[in-house]
């Protein structure tokens, strides 16, 4: 007989797991598999530590120590051939392990190819600029001190890129609140009021199908139309409905059952 | 006799027109709205398309001016970020009284559907709005109404006298 389960509360819990699901993972193959990256990781690991390299989705996978990462771009731009540096960001594995993923995207044109260097730093730890070998590199470090924290040594202009300056807290880190932190919810009202008009202005509405039954001086509301800015916090007055013919209007009547007569004799 | 002959009392035909300076003041304002190009967003395409020859803004009197000096009335069209939040008032401040201001678009209004740290939730937390026009974009016969509707709103108001101040929130 099939077990009794209580048909009251199945939102609460996943009423059905899949036993045999297994979370899709990309393949990795081994770098040997294929000539040319291996011939450029043999490179590589000649002169860097070289600490795991696959092959996923046709693209090379190096992880490196992070302080050998300006060598090693330097080595696989001069020697190698990778002439662009398509992407450089990081990821945030803080919460994981208490440490960041920088990754250095590069392209090959002349080989048709693209590897991924990888390195992880900790959350204190700075890291060397690539701007010098590519010049790709200056907005995306910017863009990553901008959105991570994360501190670029050598940059020649170290600044925030999206954000203002006086901007507190690195957005794109797992820990940052999507609506923002306290700083953020008042950055402009501090900006060009002051903390004190604060009160003035009141908290940020982050509920998007808010509607104030007793604010009069917004274009949306519900309930009986009053005058602009009139207190309703006592309820307003009622709109009764009001006939044009119950004042009285000449030669109109209001239609009244007992008077009338129901003609019975239709041949009369 | 001459041959066209006019009748003063006739048909109401006096050469003479009696108005109040209120009025005829708010009717040169009203029909000479210059607005300050403030297109932040996409709403700002529907903005410049009100202003292009299909719709043609001219007609209202509505010219865009990029000189906040020369602009009475500015449509704020688009998302208004914190970064930018300064600006947007500081420009306002450049503006010459008397000003309005025309909250162009779901995003000018509330922040929209940007409910996140950037965005500021709404332009009425920094300067003050007479009009709100609802839409994500509105088009621009919106645009055009609510223009409509802020001519008829300055002519109630009395010229002469100077501003209220306004709301902010
Ligand atoms: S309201 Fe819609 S169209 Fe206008 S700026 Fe926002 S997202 Fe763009």
């Amino acid at each position: 007989m099939r077990a009794y389960t209580p048909k009251d509360n199945v939102q609460k819990k996943p009423y059905y797991t899949d036993r045999y699901w297994v979370a899709p993972q990309v393949a990795k193959h081994e770098v040997s598999s294929d000539a040319v990256f291996a011939r450029d990781l043999e490179a590589i690991s000649a002169k860097f530590t070289v600490l795991e390299a696959y092959i996923q989705v046709d693209q090379m996978v190096v992880i490196i120590n992070a302080e050998d990462n300006f060598g090693v771009i330097e080595l696989m731009k001069n020697s190698l051939e990778y002439n662009q540096l398509s992407e450089l960001s990081a990821i945030d594995w803080l919460a994981a392990e208490g440490k960041f993923e920088i990754f250095y995207q590069m392209l090959s044109m002349s080989k048709r190819k693209r590897v991924r260097i990888k390195c992880k730093i900790d959350e204190k730890e700075s890291i060397q600029s690539v701007e010098k070998l590519f010049r790709s590199a200056d907005w995306s470090e910017r863009e990553m001190y901008d959105m991570f924290g994360i501190v670029i040594n050598n940059h020649p202009f170290m600044k925030r890129i999206l954000m203002p300056d006086d901007w507190e807290g690195f957005p794109l880190r797992k820990t940052y609140p999507l609506q923002g932190d306290e700083f953020a919810s008042w950055y402009e009202v501090d900006k060009i009021f002051g903390k004190e008009a604060r009160e003035i202005i009141g908290p940020e509405n982050r509920d998007p199908a808010r509607v104030d039954r007793y604010d009069t001086e917004r274009f949306a509301r519900l309930g009986h139309e009053v005058p602009r800015g009139a207190d309703i916090s006592q309820g307003e007055p009622d709109t009764p409905l009001v006939y044009q013919e119950s004042e009285g209007v000449f030669l109109i009547e209001k239609f009244d059952a007992e008077k009338s007569v129901v003609i019975s004799d239709r041949d009369r | 006799m001459a041959q066209h002959q006019v009748n003063y009392l006739k048909d109401g035909g006096l050469p003479v027109a009696l108005t109040t300076i209120d009025k005829v003041v708010n009717w040169g304002r009203s029909n000479s709205l210059w607005a300050l190009t403030y297109g932040l967003a996409c709403c700002g395409i529907e903005m410049m398309a009100s202003g292009a020859s299909r719709y043609d803004f001219d007609r209202f009197g509505t010219i865009f001016r990029a000189s906040p000096r020369q602009a009475e009335l500015m449509v704020v069209a688009g998302t208004l970020t914190k970064k930018h939040a300064e600006f947007i008032r500081r420009l306002y401040d450049q503006m010459t009284e008397p000003k309005w201001v025309i909250s162009m678009g779901s995003c000018a209004n509330t922040g929209g559907m940007f409910n996140t740290y950037a965005t500021v939730q709404g332009v009425d937390r920094v300067i003050p709005v007479d009009l709100y026009l609802p839409g994500c974009a509105p088009r621009p016969e919106t645009l055009q109404y609510g223009v409509m509707l802020l001519q008829q709103k300055i002519r109630r108001e009395s010229a002469s006298r100077a501003q209220k101040p306004k709301r902010l929130m």
